[in-house]
């Protein structure tokens, strides 16, 4: 088993960091698991929910950071309702997704891609266009066929042209002034 | 009391694979007496990516439509997307409680916002302001056929201190809505499990079990369709089924319906003007055996006349639907 040497050091600064980028309290949380007994995703996760604001706690930061399940994370607020601290666990999860973000560490590529080509298609036409997000993921993230097979049925749904605005370049220039201040 | 004007934010999906829901919505709010007045060039609210990268980004994606809307007359803001409605909210508690946020956030835009729209989900505005009477004095078609789950998702009353409506764990906006309308509602525990949101590209697995979870549950609750309030459960549930069925070696075909095209199949539109052609699990047979409320009761009535002369004094339940206090002692009290 790991063994962590927990010093004032490894206890303060990242619980700090985390309730600067978010407001939540660390402290709080007395690890009763209400978290992590209703996430949905827990299934899924590395680490389930209270595992992760336990490393908070203790400082264990690339731990966290580089945990597949800040990715995972949906923010479904199931947690954050059912906090008896009333933490808003949901967003320490966000909260550490943006930390990664700003350190460049994806641990789920497939995620961050589809991201990105989100914010790309609300970046060029101030209005996200269902289509192009899904060709730009298909590309770069190198699965082609990513729901290929509801192609003929979505057709009916789906519109062929962006719904550009006239603010897009103020959308733009949004994303811009963000860019250059982080 | 009903607030005859809002500022009307359909969102991304309203205007792509969630038409009907943006159409249904349209046409039941003018039926009930209610202006909506669409912001002038709005645009996305940022949704998860956004908040995903950075709460600043979010913020500032989300305050752009906040501050059109500040500069309109009403100063309410009525979405019918969860996520929009979530993004809006946040962005609006963080402006107003961080004073050093909301300077940031300004610092993005072209035109500042100084915190003063209040936003509310368009079934908030139904149930709340407009309310289940003026609803169910609408009705004019009956839909016998429905036997309703009520799906509200993940963030539409969570969490509670920032959603502000209806009951985090057990909401019963929704189901009192329908019945309202004289629809069959059944007790579903799954209405705030998360269907697997935004995840359905990226990490599809993952959607196809969650969602696979939450029809299982429909089907053991003894509904025949889900009603819902959010465009991702709507494409989860209905455009994914197939891909469910294959995956997980399952059979469902349950149509999934807004609860404004259900408001509006029992107002008396049609399917097609309500946009149901666009649904992927068809909704032909659900609908099919709709009828006129004058038609219903005629039958009704004369049931009951044959009941009545069959067995003289029989006291029994009308073919009628239940009004709003039937389901009221059915439903937890909010």
């Amino acid at each position: 088993m790991e063994t962590i040497h927990l010093t004032s050091d490894t206890l303060n600064n990242f619980a700090s960091e985390v309730s600067e980028a978010t407001g939540q309290d660390m402290v709080r949380c007395y690890q009763c698991g209400n978290c992590t007994a209703g996430c949905p995703y827990t299934e899924f996760f590395d680490y389930p929910v209270s595992q992760i604001m336990r490393m908070i706690q203790t400082g264990q930061r690339e731990k966290a950071l580089s945990s597949k399940a800040i990715w995972l994370c949906a923010t479904c607020e199931t947690c954050s309702t059912r906090c008896p601290c009333e933490i808003d666990v949901a967003d320490v999860m966000d909260g550490l997704r943006n930390i990664a973000y700003r350190e460049k560490r994806f641990t789920e590529k497939d995620i961050r891609t589809f991201y990105e080509a989100f914010l790309t298609s609300l970046r060029n036409h101030g209005r996200i266009f269902e289509l192009e997000i899904i060709a730009r993921y298909n590309l770069k993230s190198g699965h082609l066929l990513t729901d290929a097979d509801l192609g003929p049925k979505v057709m009916k749904q789906l519109h062929f042209l962006p719904k550009r605005i006239k603010g897009r370049e103020n959308v733009a220039r949004i994303v811009k002034r963000f860019m250059e201040k982080r | 009391m009903i607030e005859q004007e809002y500022a009307y934010y359909s969102g991304c999906s309203l205007e792509g694979t969630a038409s009907s829901y943006d159409r249904s919505i349209r046409l039941i709010l003018k039926a009930l007496g209610v202006t909506l007045r669409e912001p002038d060039d709005w645009s996305c609210c940022g949704s998860t990516p956004a908040h995903a990268m950075d709460h600043l980004l979010a913020g500032a994606l989300a305050a752009r439509n906040l501050a059109i809307v500040e500069r309109m007359e009403t100063a309410t803001l009525t979405t019918p997307c969860p996520a929009c409605l979530s993004a809006f909210k946040k962005a609006h508690a963080r402006a107003t409680e961080d004073r050093a946020f909301k300077d940031e956030v300004n610092q993005l835009l072209d035109i500042p916002y100084e915190g003063g729209v209040k936003a509310k989900s368009t079934l908030q505005v139904i149930y709340e302001d407009v309310g289940l009477e003026a609803v169910a004095s609408k009705v004019t078609t009956v839909l016998p056929d429905l036997k309703a789950a009520c799906y509200y998702g993940c963030i539409l009353s969570r969490p509670p201190r920032l959603a502000a409506f209806d009951d985090p764990e057990n909401p019963i906006s929704m189901d009192r809505l329908l019945a309202a309308c004289g629809v069959e509602v059944c007790d579903f525990a799954f209405k705030t499990e998360c269907c697997g949101a935004a995840f359905g590209v990226p990490k599809k697995e993952m959607v196809l079990r969650l969602t696979h979870k939450v029809l299982t549950m429909v089907e053991d609750c003894g509904a025949n369709c889900v009603v819902v309030a959010c465009p991702l459960c709507q494409q989860n549930l209905d455009l994914r089924q197939a891909q469910v069925n294959r995956a997980m070696g399952s059979s469902f075909s349950i149509p999934i319906l807004y609860f404004s095209e259900v408001l509006g199949l029992a107002f008396g539109y049609t399917p097609e003007e309500l946009g149901l052609d666009k649904h992927i699990v068809s909704t032909d047979a659900l609908i099919r055996s709709r009828r006129s409320k004058e038609a219903e009761e005629t039958v009704s009535t004369v049931k009951e006349k044959v009941k009545k002369s069959a067995a003289q004094g029989t006291a029994g339940k009308s073919g009628n639907a239940p009004g709003p206090e039937d389901t009221a002692s059915a439903t937890k009290e909010a």
